[in-house]
């Protein structure tokens, strides 16, 4: 039995196992000196796990005696993250090495944190739930203070640090409270006490904690706070993290949570994240107005798609969970080509993240801005750009579920939100030219992976890279 | 050619892909070749979108050189013209040689222009060709994007206020709309617009927080169609986008947005709204008709006392527009006909005014009117075209813009005698401020010393007019070829829209009978 529980889990396993040794391997080297050779192997391996499971896995298999669950949905959730995470680690490689940032810890941090988040989106239990996330969140709130140096990012880490323990503390109580009213941690010993119409009381609040909890993990509205000064203050490449794959695994772990254990009491928590939706996109979509800087602009802007994604899960159905990881996917796709422009903005190898500095960014690097204008048009919901069939797809959730309100709540918020978009574009091609302009950027890297998300966000249009039936598969497995 | 439609609308997109890919530098030869395979790209598309002509059938009312693919989430690829979109296809493509051709003078990022105007082709085209729900809405909001670009880089001093006010107007127009396309969706489980033209949707009353909505699920929806259409045509009281948006944008931009975008809150009333919610346009028809007359008298009166050209002609536009939905909600033969007739003769006509500014605002640099006068003693064919078109602006008969309007007013007067009645009133107050407007312009003595050197059109301005010229007069003396092209299509769409309130009316009955 072992053995076979072994095998369920193995890439997790290969995957932290992978993160100890190399570990100790890069203890014996010269300070720092393997790092970008681990940054390498790292997203290598991420890559090569990522075909491993999407192409090997199938059915449905428990481990653990229903510890970890490893299906479908868990399957979709893990190759979204693991290729988002070799992404953002290839790119940050250029921007950290030239900023001496690079250090032998962070790729096998980021290692460790996709472990963690590949156990969370398999969670079975509370318990292995609580495992996942406290090694994710561990990992990235030593990452949030890499640059140990800079006042913004030691605070920012601090920040995350507390406001996070905060939040694993409610989603802990939270968790004692079900145990307490249903007498087990299992998933699918919950879902038999929680049935519609006779969840008790305690049961009740203990949901409500745990939806607190997971809702600060996915920075839903009103568990927003610690957002935009954790973008703004971390170092560039981990802001970019931040906004890709913590936020599929925390997103795809409330998916699990709800249907898994709560399945049976849809309409009692189905309000309740409705209304989280709704705050996520209008605070989303108002607050970014005022930004001057990019990353708190595009904090807000991870609220407000966070919002969007909630939107699908409100609607407690399979087509609502196939609309979120549909929605998930492709939010993930455009953040990771709008940082890695972002990653590009320096002036005088100083990296710049104010908006203003942009200006006719259009006259200077035509190729890259008309890259930038498709993805900012594309996190607007602009069609015929792929960003807009995430809304599509949501709203249509929400709608058959009958939420209209919350559908058009949703695009009335998008209207707003298509405002600070604009704002950008505004800047790098209606402004004035000045004399301060950034750099020209060299990297390939960063050039290549905006270029392959504006890419996706038109030719996408066709037919979204074939993602629905998977997303749908992987949505029933999780619905029944 | 079994795909003609699809060749039609991409090969603009097309032609902007290879400016964007392969045209290099930014010097005189590479802003020449952009303009030249600009011309070339848009000239082709319309005389290949001749044969769309050829092989239409005007006897057939149904949807004609369908293309349908399976495309995601249960929608399709679909395309299709009818008697209803077939000439605003034909008005586009015959626009867009015109509008490149306009823009010759264009020094200023030339190939992002060209694309830009390319790519609003294939969307425009997209947007009456489409018989998917989704696709039509793709089409029609990526139009902004474009629009945004071309009015913000391209545009006047106050640009960004105007380009930001257009988008995001007209964005929030739409918004609702798609909510109302997934609840039909949802409903009739189909995005095909074919289908969805004879799938008849609820319209049980029911009541939401105690508010009784009458026509239930028909009047919401269009409600919300309406929301989109009115902001785009536009009607009175959501025109305010149109004249700062006309105003900052460049010369061949008005052009644009005046002859072909107005057109799709036109067209959208006849796909959508009429023949798939009958009843809730039945009940809404009155509010429609009061607010196109309203349109009709106060623009016209705010026309008059504009200072600035271009906000004049786009003030103008609002008022013929509220003579095309006008039309468009007497819901019989003629009130159809002609405002599909006004919607293609105010094509040309606005069109027309728009590049006649742009011909002296080239020289000068100005559009107040105060800044000319007696332009008549240098510019003879100016003055002479000018006139054309002020004219045809008026509605003079033997030109175009005399059968739309007069023909909208024969439907409507069957209808409602008092809406009438106001609209023709605009007719006179059309003429007050166009002639004036031309009047301060062209006649009089040339006393200002700016004015003195200017000189006439070039050979090239006038090969722009000389089309437009000759379909402006050619259908106001012989509109048959129109008229004949819509006929049974709209004989179509106005008996069923008949049938369909006769049915709603005996369920009504039988309802209240039980």
């Amino acid at each position: 039995m072992l053995s076979a529980d072994l095998g369920i889990i193995l890439p997790e396993i290969v995957l932290a196992v992978y993160a100890m040794v190399a570990l100790l391997g890069a203890v014996y080297t010269v300070k720092d000196g393997a790092a970008s050779l681990l940054v390498w192997t790292t997203s290598g391996l991420f890559l090569s796990l990522a075909v491993w499971i999407g192409l090997n896995g199938s059915g449905t298999n428990v481990a653990f005696n229903g510890m970890f669950i490893d299906d479908g949905f868990a399957r979709f959730a893990k190759v979204v993250i693991l290729v988002s995470a070799a992404a953002v680690l290839l790119m940050s490689e250029a921007y950290m090495t030239r900023r001496g940032l690079l250090r032998f810890e962070y790729p096998l941090l980021i290692a460790l944190a996709v472990v963690g988040m590949m156990m969370m989106v398999s969670a079975g239990d509370l318990m292995s739930l609580y495992m996942g996330l406290e090694l994710q969140s561990l990992a990235l709130y030593v990452v949030a203070s890499l640059r140990r140096d800079s006042l913004k990012s030691t605070e920012a880490g601090l920040k995350y640090f507390v406001l996070g323990a905060l939040s694993s503390g409610l989603l802990l109580y939270g968790a004692s409270l079900v145990y307490g009213y249903s007498g087990t941690t299992l998933f699918s010993g919950i879902i038999q006490t929680a049935t519609e119409g006779e969840v008790s009381l305690g049961l009740l609040f203990g949901l409500v904690f745990l939806i607190s909890g997971l809702a600060f993990k996915v920075s839903a509205v009103p568990f927003h706070m610690w957002t935009p000064d954790v973008y703004e203050g971390s170092p560039t490449p981990v802001t970019a993290f931040f906004a890709t794959a913590p936020k599929v695994a925390a997103m795809a772990l409330f998916a699990r949570v709800m249907h898994d254990a709560f399945g049976g009491a849809v309409s009692d928590w189905s309000q309740v994240i409705a209304l989280l939706s709704v705050l996520s996109m209008f605070l989303g979509a108002i607050a970014a107005i005022g930004q001057t800087d990019i990353k708190r602009l595009m904090a807000f802007s991870s609220i407000a798609h966070m919002g969007y994604a909630l939107m699908g899960l409100a609607a407690g159905t399979a087509f609502g969970v196939q609309a979120m990881l549909i929605y998930m996917a492709i939010y993930v796709t455009m953040n990771v080509g709008t940082f890695a422009f972002i990653l590009s903005m320096s002036r005088d190898g100083q990296p710049v993240s104010n908006i203003a500095s942009l200006n006719m960014y259009s006259k200077r690097e035509p190729g890259k801005a008309l890259a930038m204008l498709v993805l900012l048009f594309s996190l607007a919901g602009v069609p015929p750009l792929v960003g807009f069939f995430g809304k599509l797809y949501v709203l249509r959730a929400a709608y058959d579920a009958g939420l209209a309100w919350l559908a058009i709540a949703g695009v009335v918020a998008s209207v707003i939100g298509a405002f600070y978009y604009l704002r950008i574009v505004f800047y790098m091609y209606f402004g004035e030219e000045r004399d301060d302009a950034l750099d020209r950027s060299k990297s390939p890297m960063l050039w290549g992976m905006l270029m392959a998300s504006a890419v996706i966000m038109v030719v996408g249009v066709v037919n979204l890279f074939g993602i629905e039936g998977a997303a749908a598969a992987a949505a029933a497995t999780l619905v029944n | 050619m079994d795909n003609l439609l699809s060749i039609v609308t991409f090969l603009p997109a097309l032609a902007a892909l290879i400016l964007l890919v392969f045209l290099r530098g930014d010097d005189e030869a590479a802003n020449r070749n952009a303009r030249w395979l600009s011309l070339i790209a848009t000239s082709a598309t319309f005389l290949i979108s001749l044969f769309i002509l050829f092989q239409f059938d005007p006897q057939n009312t149904g949807f004609q050189m369908v293309e349908e693919t399976e495309w995601l989430l249960g929608l399709q690829y679909k395309m299709g013209v009818d008697g209803i979109s077939v000439l605003f296809v034909m008005l586009t493509t015959f626009m867009m040689p015109l509008v490149i051709a306009a823009s010759w003078d264009v020094s200023h990022r030339v190939k992002e222009y060209m694309i830009a105007f390319l790519v609003l082709e294939t969307l425009m085209l997209g947007v009456f060709m489409a018989l998917d729900l989704v696709l039509f809405y793709l089409f029609f909001e990526a139009g902004l994007i474009p629009m945004f670009l071309i009015i913000g880089i391209w545009g006047g001093k106050n640009r960004i206020y105007a380009s930001f006010k257009f988008f995001l107007y007209t964005f929030l127009g739409s918004v609702l709309m798609l909510v109302a396309m997934v609840a039909m969706f949802s409903d009739a489980g189909t995005t095909d617009i074919e289908q969805l033209l004879v799938h008849q949707f609820g319209s049980e009353t029911f009541s939401i927080l105690g508010v009784q909505i009458v026509g239930g699920l028909q009047t919401l929806m269009f409600i919300a169609f309406f929301a989109s259409f009115a902001v785009k045509m536009p009607m009175w009281p959501v025109h305010t986008w149109l004249p700062d948006a006309h105003v900052q944008a460049p010369t061949a931009g008005s052009v644009v947005l005046a002859a072909i975008l107005l057109k799709m809150g036109g067209y959208g009333f006849l796909r959508f709204s009429l023949p798939m919610f009958p009843v809730g346009a039945d009940l809404l028809t009155p509010l429609v008709l009061w607010m196109s007359a309203i349109a009709i008298v106060y623009t016209s009166l705010v026309a008059l006392v504009q200072e600035d050209m271009k906000k004049l002609i786009a003030y103008s536009s609002v008022a013929h527009m509220g003579y095309v939905t006008m039309g468009i909600f007497a819901a019989n033969q003629q009130g159809i006909d002609g405002a599909i007739f006004q919607m293609i003769s105010h094509g040309f006509i606005s069109g027309a005014l728009f590049l006649c500014v742009g011909v002296i605002y080239d020289r000068m640099h100005t559009r107040e009117i105060d800044a000319y006068g007696g332009l008549v003693n240098r510019m003879p064919a100016y003055a002479l075209i000018f006139m054309l078109f002020t004219m045809a602006n008026v509605g003079l008969p033997g030109t175009s813009g005399f059968v739309g309007e007069f023909l909208t007013l024969v439907g409507i007067f069957q209808v409602n005698t008092w809406i009438a009645a106001i609209a023709t009133s605009g007719v006179i107050l059309s003429a007050a401020y166009a002639l004036w407007l031309y009047r301060r312009v062209v006649m009089g003595d040339l006393i200002k010393e700016s004015l003195k050197t200017i000189k006439d059109m070039t050979r090239r301005e006038r090969a722009i007019f000389a089309p437009l010229v000759v379909v402006t007069i050619l259908f106001g003396v012989y509109p048959a070829p129109i008229l004949d092209t819509i006929g049974p299509s709209v004989e179509a769409l106005v008996s069923n829209y008949q049938v369909a309130l006769a049915a709603a009316d005996a369920a009504v009955q039988v309802a209240a009978n039980q």
